[in-house]
């Protein structure tokens, strides 16, 4: 061991005067130990620069390990089968032969290089963490090809399980976002074996980690999981499983990862596992915006998230806007029974759908859910009361969905018409008698009032809502509006409208301007001052 | 032999022919009557008595002059034409035949070859040879006269080919026309002596009266000069023509020159305060009528009262300009350093031609000469004085805005003088509609978009700053934001309306920027009474931050407030002492940006300020929407928060007299209202259509529209009848050569059987005398 550390002094002043040098002194060293069993040794020296401070040094340091271990597993110079426990003397001692001495010796130095590598993928600098995480998928793709452990029987189809397992275990860091580094990741995902057991050990590791945690929420590390395993998508036909890293030389296709619905199965696990869970309330969101488009579909059995859903939709507010989707997947797909909808429904409306950000996408389901033509009078004339009442306190872009959305209710009912028209014989005047307050849609007597609040509209102060205000004066044409592309206008595409229209002339105001303050009422001079 | 059965007919025709046309009209067995189905008045018809006898026989006679002759004629190429002078016209003696063709052998043989022996060659009656001499210079009036009437009747003799050359061949072809030429050329012949004779007469009378007419004039100047006075008498009518149309083009001149139009007559004042308010009238007419959203035609841009000394320079004397115009008066054109209280500026300023430029001139002046610098400015590059000067004025508008703007994101703002410019914002606007809409518009659309930006990246924006609010006032004090559809005003609401609902409040600062926009939102909708919901929204929000107790809230609240979380105690009073030494005053606009409260108390009373600002908002909505549908729907939250949440606090004497009024004017407003029916529509009315009118120019039975159509009809109707008519005739042809076949077939039998016959007779005869010879000799 002595002449290596002589050795490593030398080395590490190379490397200090040059970071080329090292790595083409790193070349050369790597070549030495693949050509000469002699010189193996020198192997210390590059698992030493593994650890060392420069970023440099450990990238090169971490391609050298690559170049040389990879080039070992494929001519089988590595020890197969366990490694001896005790101590390194007594496995010398078991007379063994200088090459298998050798080979053990390799596969010890292997070991431990894939431990510094795991390491490293903690590592502060994303550089570090990229090639070390390309490296270990290159031995794993190494081990996969060449197994380190005796194959007695045919069955055992060969995989580095392990070797994912430490990889995944690091990537769902419990102190640091690995978002980076995951969607790095993201390209060994498409393929398929990969992905298998990064699903398998995804599941092992929730399950470890937050049983132990007892529901606690740990932010960064469900946030991790999440971004891994929202990377993972399932070809949707069994002809889409083409992307193996390791090709079964037996019966590949027996093999587990090479069936669709073992995947699906695993697939469905993790998220089961993952969502069984307590979930912070954005990452509830984010689930389930993906959920029914990225999720439901690779699931094997999808009325396995009824549970989640009906939960999610319970929770209330924004949450409950987004497992509509979800919901709205599985009752019209996988025939799903749920009694309370509508109602549930009817009472998400509240003033705060129209200013949150998710409005496009709940008008969008709403308006799937009211489009049949076999819902009850009652609960439609409801709905559009609800909305008509609470458009009062719409922003102008919501209005412009609104208004046609309740004409649209209108006109898929007819009976709903009296909401617009009830011609009464005597001039009386009546009080609203639609309860707000009310939760049953049933009721909350809706059929009996009218739409008085789409009348108010009418004087609104933007002319497009004044004008689809005002078709309630006449009668319905029979088509209905399309609403679809009015759910995604912006503020700016209405302000933009009347700014880029041109007119030949511009009306402008009569009254001779003197202040600042004064004009329009005094209202703003009343209450403040210029200083 | 063969002309006797012809003759039978002949005879019959012949007949017919002695009789006069009278007796066959008369015989009822020669007239056949048309019976008419329609008596038509005033049409006369040519056919209702038809003579089919008369025509039968006609048609016959003209067939055999024809069709008989070319029949006879089939099959012979040979013609015997006589060609002799004459022969075949029946109406000249016989005597005078022979007379003629003697004439003419002799003529031909004479001078068929003599070109020009006492034949004159002529031209328009005159002999070519007289004219050759030109020596009539002088054509008198009376000559042209007979020179048409010569021309007459010698052309056709002199240019129809000649009259002899004409007689020889023309004679052959038709003897008729030949003879009566001869006939006439003798009678031209004589009348062309007769002429020439006359004229040569004539020719020596005008040369006698010619140089008697020299003579004259010879002895006339001889004269001449004894009459001297009279001369220059006619040169002065020659001198005056002209002069008289000088006078004419001037009395024209005048009669065409714009007459002097009378200048209205000093108003009295109560004249001038009708014609005032009549505009004012008109103007708010026009108003209303856009804020029903319905499109003015252009006539309310009328500018103010124009007087009849206003030269169009944009110089309103008003009371800052005297002292001015007094020293432009003066000799001091250029750059004058004067030493009154304006001396620090120039008196013509060039129009600035980038911001920067505006900025320089403007910065470290007071407010006042600030302004008095841009009203300088805009009248020393008033748009009459030069080309360019109006793009630069519009252009001085987008500097003057970003100016104002400027000054109020200073800090501190400088708001008295954005306040002292205002004026000189006005009227240029009132100068340049179109380009001050373009420049506000792309101030909002800017601000507008910045808001989609920062909107879409974190979910919020900050309140807008102090020059945002400053351009929304603005905008309200140049545009009119009553309008249903306005360029400006709408994206300058619609901008409110985004940052009432778009912005959090998150400080005592956003609070009195939420204020403002509020107070600019009642402001714009106050003429119109238009429904504003994020002002309702925001006021509710503000109040809601000033309830204390924030369980069992009776109403919700409309983001960007929330019922409770870090910044919904804003407006709390942090002790109810500082109640008691609160007085109303109004706040800074620079509170929105910046706010020096030291003390808690300080706090306090700002909180108290905008509480009462809010509640005297929340009043004034009251009064706008009371007569909406909807209003105790719109106005339910704030009534449950003013009667039972801010109730219970206590607050000064003043806010709990708003809260009391508005509490009771929305209690007060009608809760009922009528059913909503739709509106009656209107009965479809059948389609009517108008009548379609064809000329018809001729009556009867027509068809076709147009006239090319009718003429292509008449064309068919025609081409049928013709059709008709000529099988028809063809048909009476075939018919009339069959019975002439048959009547010659018929006569050579019968001539066959009489030669027959005779050939036996004459054979019995000798058969008989042989017979009788015989018997005679046996005996």
């Amino acid at each position: 061991m002595a002449p290596s550390k002589r050795r490593n002094v030398i080395l590490r002043i190379t490397a200090e005067q040059s970071g080329k040098r090292a790595k083409i002194d790193l070349n050369t060293k790597v070549k030495d130990v693949l050509q000469d069993k002699k010189n193996a040794n020198d192997v210390f020296d590059i698992l030493e620069l593994l650890e060392s401070e420069k970023e440099k040094d450990v990238v090169n340091a971490v391609n050298a390990c690559s170049k040389l271990f990879s080039t070992l597993l494929e001519k089988k110079d590595l020890f197969l089968g366990k490694l001896p426990t005790g101590e390194e003397e007594e496995a010398f001692i078991g007379g063994l032969s200088a090459e298998e001495k050798y080979r053990l010796f390799m596969r010890q130095r292997y070991s431990s290089c894939v431990e510094m590598l795991l390491e490293h993928l903690d590592h502060e600098l994303y550089s570090v963490k990229e090639s070390a995480l390309c490296c270990l998928m290159k031995f794993a793709e190494g081990e996969g090809r060449h197994p380190l452990e005796d194959l007695d029987w045919s069955e055992h189809y060969s995989f580095p399980r392990e070797l994912l397992q430490g990889v995944v275990d690091r990537l769902l860091s419990r102190t640091t976002e690995n978002s980076m580094l995951i969607s790095r990741f993201q390209e060994f995902l498409e393929m398929e074996d990969v992905r298998y057991y990064v699903m398998s050990s995804i599941r092992e590791n929730v399950g470890k980690v937050l049983a132990k945690n007892k529901g606690a929420l740990i932010p960064v590390y469900q946030n991790n999981v999440f971004s891994l395993m929202s990377n993972i998508s399932i070809p949707s036909q069994e002809s889409g499983l083409t992307n193996f890293m390791i090709k079964q030389e037996a019966k590949h296709d027996d093999w587990k990862v090479a069936k669709l619905n073992e995947h699906k199965r695993a697939f469905e696990k993790m998220w089961l596992g993952f969502l069984k869970y307590k979930l912070p309330s954005n990452m509830y969101k984010k689930i389930l915006v993906i959920l029914h488009d990225s999720i439901l579909p690779h699931m094997s059995k999808p009325t396995l998230m009824i549970d989640f859903l009906t939960a999610a939709y319970d929770v209330g507010g924004a949450i409950s806007l987004l497992a509509l989707n979800g919901l709205f997947v599985l009752i019209h797909q996988h025939n799903l029974d749920y009694p309370d909808f509508y109602k549930k429904l009817y009472n998400l409306l509240e003033p705060s759908v129209f200013h949150v950000k998710y409005r496009a996408r709940f008008f969008h389901l709403a308006n799937l859910f009211l489009s049949s033509s076999h819902l009850p009078l009652y609960l439609v004339a409801a709905f559009a009361k609800r909305l008509a009442r609470l458009a009062l306190t719409a922003p102008p872009t919501a209005l412009l969905i609104v208004l046609p959305f309740i004409c649209n209710l209108i006109r898929r009912h007819p009976s709903c018409r009296v909401l617009v028209h009830k011609p009464s014989t005597q001039d009386e005047s009546v009080e609203d008698p639609y309860l707000m307050e009310e939760e049953d849609p049933a009721q909350c007597r809706a059929l009996e009032s009218s739409l008085w609040e789409i009348k108010t509209l009418q004087s609104h102060y933007h002319p497009d809502v004044a004008k689809a205000a005002g078709s309630i004066n006449t009668p319905l044409s029979g088509l209905e509006d399309d609403i679809s592309e009015l759910l995604e206008k912006t503020t700016y595409e209405l302000m933009e409208r009347d700014l880029k229209q041109t007119r030949k002339t511009v009306p402008l105001e009569f009254e001779t301007a003197t202040q600042l303050l004064k004009g329009g009422g005094d209202v703003l001079g009343q209450h403040f001052c210029l200083g | 032999m063969g002309k006797v059965p012809k003759k039978k007919r002949s005879v019959a025709d012949k007949v017919r022919k002695a009789k006069t046309s009278f007796e066959i009209k008369n015989n009822p067995f020669e007239v056949k009557i048309n019976r008419k189905k329609f008596d038509v008045l005033g049409r006369k018809s040519k056919h209702d008595v038809g003579l089919p006898g008369v025509s039968r026989s006609k048609a016959n006679n003209k067939r055999k002059e024809t069709l008989l002759k070319e029949y006879k004629q089939k099959g012979r190429s040979s013609k015997f034409i006589d060609k002799r002078f004459g022969e075949y016209d029946t109406q000249m003696a016989p005597e005078d035949k022979i007379l003629k063709r003697f004439a003419l052998e002799r003529q031909v043989s004479k001078d068929l070859y003599n070109l020009n022996e006492d034949e004159e060659l002529t031209h328009y009656g005159q002999s070519l040879a007289e004219m050759e001499k030109f020596n009539d210079a002088v054509d008198s009036d009376d000559e042209s006269e007979e020179k048409g009437l010569l021309s007459a009747e010698l052309t056709a003799s002199h240019f129809g080919g000649g009259g002899l050359l004409r007689k020889k061949t023309g004679g052959q072809q038709d003897g008729e026309e030949t003879h009566r030429a001869k006939s006439r050329q003798e009678l031209i012949d004589e009348l062309i002596q007769k002429s020439k004779q006359e004229k040569r007469e004539r020719q020596v009378r005008k040369e006698e009266s010619q140089e008697l007419t020299e003579k004259l004039d010879q002895e006339w100047k001889s004269i001449q000069a004894l009459l001297v006075k009279k001369t220059p008498k006619c040169d002065r009518a020659e001198e005056e023509k002209p002069k008289l149309e000088q006078y004419d083009m001037m009395v024209r001149e005048l009669v065409f020159d714009m007459k002097a139009q009378p200048s209205e007559k000093l108003k009295t004042p109560e004249e001038l305060a009708r014609e005032e308010r009549e505009k004012l009238q008109k103007l708010e007419s026009d108003r209303l009528r856009r804020m029903m959203g319905e499109e003015v035609e252009e006539s309310s841009q009328s500018q103010s009262h124009i007087s009849a000394d206003d030269l169009h320079d944009g110089f309103i004397l008003d009371k800052d300009d005297e002292k001015t115009l007094s020293y432009q008066v003066g000799d001091k054109r250029r750059q004058a350093v004067l030493s009154s209280p304006f001396s620090r500026f120039l008196l013509l300023l060039l129009a600035p031609e980038s911001y920067s430029d505006l900025k320089d001139l403007l910065q470290g002046h007071t407010p006042d000469n600030q302004r008095l610098i841009v009203a300088r400015t805009q009248k020393s590059n008033h748009a009459s004085l030069a080309v360019g000067n109006k793009l630069k004025l519009q252009k001085m508008f987008g500097f003057l805005l970003e100016y104002i703007g400027e000054l109020a994101t200073r800090s501190p703002p400088e708001l008295v003088a954005v306040d002292k410019l205002i004026p000189e914002l006005y009227s240029m606007c009132q100068m340049f509609p179109e380009a001050a809409c373009k420049a506000m518009q792309s101030i909002f659309e800017d601000a507008g978009h910045t808001m989609e930006e920062v909107l879409e990246v974190k979910g919020h924006v900050p309140f807008p700053a102090l020059d945002m609010l400053v351009y929304l006032k603005v905008t309200g004090l140049l545009f009119p934001t009553s309008d249903f559809r306005h360029p400006v005003t709408t994206p300058a609401l619609l901008y409110i309306s985004q940052a009432l609902t778009k912005c959090p409040v998150r400080s005592l600062q956003d609070v009195t920027s939420g204020l403002v926009l509020c107070c600019l939102g009642v402001e714009y909708v106050t003429f119109s009474k238009r429904f504003l919901p994020e002002l309702i929204n925001f006021l509710a929000g503000t109040l809601h931050l000033a309830v204390k107790d924030k369980t069992s809230l009776g109403y919700t609240v409309v983001p960007p407030f929330r019922p409770t979380g870090k910044c919904s105690d804003l407006l709390v009073l942090s002790d109810s002492e500082s109640c008691a030494s609160w007085t109303k005053k109004s706040l800074p606009l620079s509170a929105t940006r910046h706010l020096e409260l030291r003390s808690e108390r300080d706090r306090d009373h700002h909180r108290l300020t905008c509480v009462s600002t809010c509640l005297d908002l929340v009043k004034r909505c009251c009064l706008l929407y009371k007569d909406l549908p909807s209003f105790t729907c719109i106005f339910r939250p704030i009534r449950t928060l003013l009667s039972e949440h801010l109730s219970a606090q206590t607050l000064p004497e003043l806010l709990q007299e708003l809260r009391g009024e508005i509490l009771e004017s929305i209690g007060g407003a009608a809760v009922t209202r009528c059913r909503l029916v739709l509106e009656k529509k209107k009965p479809i009315p059948l389609k009517l259509l108008t009548p379609k009118i064809v000329e018809v120019l001729d009556y009867g039975k027509k068809r076709g529209c147009n006239r090319e159509e009718r003429e292509k009809e008449r064309l068919k109707h025609k081409y049928k009848k013709e059709f008709k008519g000529a099988l028809r005739e063809i048909r009476k042809d075939t018919r009339f050569l069959a019975r002439e076949k048959l009547t010659e077939v018929m006569d050579r039998d019968s001539e066959r059987k009489r030669k027959v016959r005779e050939l036996f007779g004459s054979l019995a005869t000798q058969e008989g005398e042989w017979k009788a010879l015989k018997r005679m000799k046996s005996k």
